[in-house]
């Protein structure tokens, strides 16, 4: 495997074209028009938590919850969408129930989702009530979990769209899943979260 | 091996890292509650809107050379080594353009969006903000991601396991922090 530029080889297509994958060229064109278009979209999630500035100020656990359920839900989805394309590229990837790998996926995700929600509820409370809201535990873990475990069911379901479709598509999953699948739950995170709490609160 | 774990090895393998992820998050809530910042959001029109923006984009440029890291090492295109490979030195100078063209494109649209709603933005001031922070967080994110990857491929550690919480991490502490540092440097020269 040559690792030094593509010049000189032209009769080993299959170098040629892992090595095309790898050009900067291929990578900034790929993202910069993704990048730019979720920007926009998170600008728009900019301005929804502007709006409820007021609500997030009077309860201050819930202004510590946005962004760490944001930043948790974002690492759940890059490890699904990480595993999946790795899978993809070795061969073991199937859209379907009885595959055991995607099981494991899935799996996991709401056992750390399960795990880490319930932490995060306490953590906020406990900030929460050292920055003087009067929250009680029971209703910031409620939030927290309902809120939690919807964002990995949309986590799970976006994630193998991203990689699916991606892949038809013919881009790189590596390249487009991440950005997508984060930013998606960026958006969905703050909406969620504030359809939980005008419910719980 | 890669792709053939089960739920419990992905669970006990991601779990401490989300943890300590999730420590920072709380960490880097408390900073964007500061004082501090909230005198620099008070006195920068559209740090707030451009804040998620800013955040998000980190995650998508090096959550995703990060993915690409561990896809090439999972499938020997690139060794868990610091050397001049030419696909290695590719991914990374990509990943570069890519944050500092988007950061700076972020200030733009932070300025439109400002001009539309009919308030007042200074669009050097996004712009400078943007430029610095962007690269701080840059030449950070490149080099801390490169070596976790790289070290923890070689001790075993499958590196699609632990590169999301990584970056989500380090992006929005020190995402935020460098924000501040914008905010003073061009402060200062403003």
């Amino acid at each position: 495997m040559s690792s030094s530029g593509s010049g000189g080889d032209r009769g080993r297509n299959p170098d040629r074209e892992y090595v095309d994958e790898w050009s900067v060229r291929r990578i900034v064109r790929t993202m910069i028009p993704l990048l730019a278009a979720l920007s926009v979209l998170q600008l728009v999630s900019g301005a929804v938590l502007e709006t409820y500035q007021e609500t997030l100020v009077s309860n201050p656990a819930l202004l510590v919850l946005v962004p760490v359920q944001i930043g948790t839900a974002g690492n759940l989805a890059s490890i699904t969408c990480s595993r999946l394309t790795t899978q993809l590229y070795l061969g073991t990837y199937e859209l379907h129930p009885s595959n055991p790998d995607l099981r494991a996926n899935v799996g996991a995700v709401f056992a750390l989702a399960g795990t880490v929600f319930g932490a995060v509820g306490v953590a906020a409370w406990g900030i929460g009530v050292a920055l003087g809201g009067t929250l009680g535990l029971g209703r910031v873990l409620l939030v927290s979990l309902v809120s939690g475990m919807l964002l990995a069911v949309l986590v799970v379901v976006a994630s193998v769209a991203a990689v699916e479709v991606s892949y038809r598509v013919g881009l790189n999953p590596d390249d487009t899943t991440i950005p997508v699948v984060t930013n998606l739950c960026d958006v969905a995170g703050v909406l969620i979260l504030f359809a939980v709490v005008s419910v719980i609160v | 091996m890669p792709g053939h774990d089960t739920a419990r090895d992905v669970y006990r393998q991601a779990l401490p890292v989300i943890l300590v992820s999730l420590v920072a998050g709380l960490f880097s809530g408390t900073i964007l509650g500061s004082e501090t910042m909230r005198a620099g959001i008070s006195e920068v029109p559209g740090l707030l809107l451009l804040l998620p923006a800013f955040l998000a984009t980190r995650g998508g440029v090096y959550g995703s050379l990060g993915a690409r890291l561990s896809t090439g090492l999972h499938q020997g295109l690139i060794e868990p080594r610091f050397q001049l490979d030419s696909r290695l030195t590719n991914a990374i100078l990509a990943s570069f353009i890519n944050g500092m063209t988007v950061s700076v494109f972020i200030a733009v649209i932070t300025f439109l969006w400002l001009r539309l709603f009919g308030n007042a933005g200074n669009l050097l001031e996004l712009v400078g903000i943007m430029v610095v922070a962007g690269f701080l967080s840059a030449v950070l994110m490149i080099s801390v991601l490169i070596a976790v990857i790289f070290v923890g491929y070689r001790r075993g550690l499958d590196p699609d396991n632990v590169i999301g919480p990584v970056v989500t991490t380090l992006g929005d502490v020190f995402g935020i922090s460098f924000l501040l540092v914008g905010i003073y440097v061009v402060g200062a020269i403003v």
